[in-house]
């Protein structure tokens, strides 16, 4: 395990210490302290890599990982793992707003609360969060699950793509073209294999599921109304 | 029997043929219309200006015999690998989905035989663009479709789009018939269906945030790669400066006669600032900051000549950048398929539905048959002629003016034949020392 001190160590310096770690394949461990809210944490990672970082950090953290695993014990501000390939993202605290937003692939697991605009505009990425998510999660979403087993605030799913969507708690509102949809055998196998992944202490039988109900697919000047 | 005189059948200049035909398709169908291109209403354009030449006081060069650079470096601010061109106009942002591969293809080939750089547009990297592009500008848009670190790395710049001069303001749609299973595959999104480009960015919101984008995008880059910010021509002068403030190394300012592969008329016609309005202020808010040249400006919008490119130039741009000239170097528009323009219901040089990817062309189209049509070889050789002729007429002003380098080219060169173009670039009208605004009359 390597230590990297944010507290004299520059931001710089720290992510083309992990970037080369992660190009090089080695699979090695770093941890990173006193990141003191810091921007662009562990970004760019590509590879096997392992990196927990000790406190908070601010935007954009783990943005367009590839294959790393990045545990923030702490909370994360806006756009974490934002782009994500693949690979793992755990936030043991909560997530500020566009959390996982444009991610291609990988797991966004975080064990708090996410704020508006999770998932949004996801592209294939799957979400977990343990708490609640704000209002215009997974606006205009394309690919990938979002599962959440706290509540989702206003207008969950507007303009929604092809993501599927699982909701424990209550639904503050659904936006336009977002549905309640029939939760088929497939579907809970999807939201069991994602709960073990994240460690979720819930049941797939539990959740609603809401997608797209595709009106919104080929422009109609009829359905001007619907937004 | 003598008949009683009547008066000529008087059409209206507010009701036009052109605007009754409009009511009555909108009328016919509820829906606004859609098209292709820039703005086609007459603005006051870079035809308004005139160079003055050496005279007296001025020393002119030798038109065929003595040098004068066309070289232009981008990126200086921050970039540890700047863009370096031989010819200060660039190829404009065009998705791959509202232009064919081959057109693509044609576009990275012409830039590069001419020495410049080309740009790629919502949807992504394809390896047509960047295997025959030498220097290649990514997109950074707000859809996203297509990016990933990997293409981040292997471009030569990064264009953050902020706004386009077609629609200050508005995203884009392109529309299911051009959805193909590539298309579509590269946005990760199912064939068929329109693609809705949003129309801010969905992970930050102001330029206080974007300077916190920009430190990520170099810190996966390396600080290597030059990030320019691309504004559409709204508010030029606040526009830039704050560009600056967030982190550009380059900024792309776009005016209303910049292209769009699908927007709203209204939109296109409606919203924004002719090119020739906003090249000044802006400059001026890169003076006011002692950032001109510091931070290139590349100039879009109604580019056709090297006319054009020199009066940008004389304003204060480092460069241009060209999407529609380049699509008509290409064939865009070309007489030889009039016939089939007229069965769109179109004609040659009005040609503009190009959302719907019928374009006999070859061009604006996903169709296979159709991008047949475009040889990207022989296509590039033409844009590699055309990107030829502006640099040679850019320079033959230059010289005529006295310059050595086509940046030297300066606003003193310059006058205007309207009073608007007067006040707009803020150069003397013709046969006066004065412009409208300026101080001290």
């Amino acid at each position: 395990m390597t230590t990297l001190d944010m507290s004299t160590t520059p931001l710089r310096e720290v992510n083309v210490t992990l970037q080369e770690a992660a190009k090089s394949q080695s699979n090695s461990a770093f941890e990173i302290t006193n990141p003191r809210g810091s921007h662009a944490v562990a970004v760019g990672l590509d590879g096997p890599l392992s990196v927990t970082i000790k406190g908070s950090t601010g935007y954009y953290c783990a943005g367009m990982n590839k294959s790393a695993t990045i545990r923030v014990e702490g909370s994360t501000g806006p756009g974490v793992a934002e782009n994500m390939m693949s690979g793992e993202v755990v936030i043991e605290g909560d997530a500020s707003q566009y959390a996982g937003a444009t991610g291609h692939g990988g797991l966004l697991n975080i064990k708090g609360n996410a704020s508006s605009r999770c998932g949004i505009s996801m592209k294939g990425i799957d979400i977990v969060v343990h708490g609640n998510i704000g209002h215009m999660s997974a606006f205009m979403a394309q690919k990938g699950n979002l599962v959440v087993l706290g509540d989702a605030g206003d207008a969950l799913g507007d303009s929604l793509y092809e993501a599927r969507l699982f909701v424990r708690g209550s639904v503050k509102s659904l936006g336009a073209d977002c549905i309640e949809k029939e939760m088929r055998p497939e579907h809970l196998e999807i939201l069991k294999d994602l709960l073990a992944k994240a460690g979720a202490n819930a049941k797939p039988e539990e959740f609603k599921r809401y997608g797209s109900a595709r009106k919104l697919y080929n422009f109609n000047i009829d359905h001007a109304d619907e937004y | 029997m003598d008949k009683t005189p009547q008066t000529d059948p008087r059409q209206s200049w507010t009701f036009s043929n052109s605007v009754n035909s409009e009511i009555r398709r909108a009328a016919a169908t509820g829906i606004y219309d859609i098209r292709g291109g820039g703005a086609k209403r007459r603005v006051p354009h870079f035809d308004d200006l005139l160079f003055l030449g050496a005279s007296m006081s001025r020393y002119p060069l030798e038109g065929y015999r003595e040098k004068c650079d066309t070289s232009v470096t981008l990126g200086t601010r921050f970039a540890k690998k700047p863009i370096e061109l031989k010819i200060p106009i660039t190829i404009a942002g065009m998705s791959f989905g509202a232009l064919s591969g081959h057109a693509k293809e044609a576009l990275g080939r012409g830039a590069t035989m001419a020495g410049t750089s080309t740009t790629t547009g919502d949807g992504g990297m394809t390896e047509e663009e960047r295997g025959h592009s030498e220097k290649l500008v990514y997109q950074y848009l707000p859809s996203r479709y297509g990016m990933n670190p990997d293409d981040l790395r292997r471009a030569d710049a990064i264009e953050i789009v902020v706004g386009q001069g077609a629609k200050p303001g508005g995203g884009g749609m392109l529309l299911g018939q051009k959805i193909t299973e590539r298309v579509a595959g590269m946005r990760d999104l199912p064939v068929g269906i329109d693609q809705r480009s949003a129309c801010r960015h969905p992970d930050w919101t102001g330029p206080d945030d974007l300077e916190i984008k920009i430190l990520e995008i170099r810190e996966i880059t390396g600080w290597e790669k030059p990030i320019y910010i691309k504004i559409g021509g709204a508010r030029p002068y606040y526009d830039t400066a704050l560009a600056v403030k967030a982190g550009a190394d380059v900024v792309v300012l776009d005016g209303m006669q910049g292209g769009t592969a699908a927007t709203q008329d209204v939109f296109i016609e409606h919203v924004g600032q002719p090119t020739l309005a906003c090249i000044r202020p802006a400059v001026q808010a890169l003076q006011d900051l002692g950032m001109h040249r510091e931070v290139q400006l590349v100039v879009s919008g109604g580019i056709r000549s090297g006319a054009d490119v020199a009066k940008a130039l004389a304003l204060g741009a480092d460069a241009v950048a060209i999407g529609t000239a380049a699509l008509i170097a290409l064939g865009d528009n070309d007489p030889k398929w009039e016939a089939e323009y007229q069965a769109l219901g179109s004609t040659t040089g009005a040609y503009d539905d190009w959302h719907e990817g019928r374009d006999p062309a070859g061009i604006t189209t996903q169709d296979p048959e159709l991008m047949k049509r475009l040889d990207p070889t022989a296509a590039g050789r033409r844009l590699r002629n055309y990107l030829n002729v502006m640099t040679l007429e850019c320079q033959t002003i230059a010289r005529a003016c006295g310059h050595n380098h086509v940046h030297n080219l300066e606003p003193e060169d310059l006058c205007a034949l309207t009073m608007e173009a007067a006040a707009m670039a803020q150069v003397p009208l013709a046969g006066t020392n004065w412009y409208p605004g300026k101080p001290g009359f």
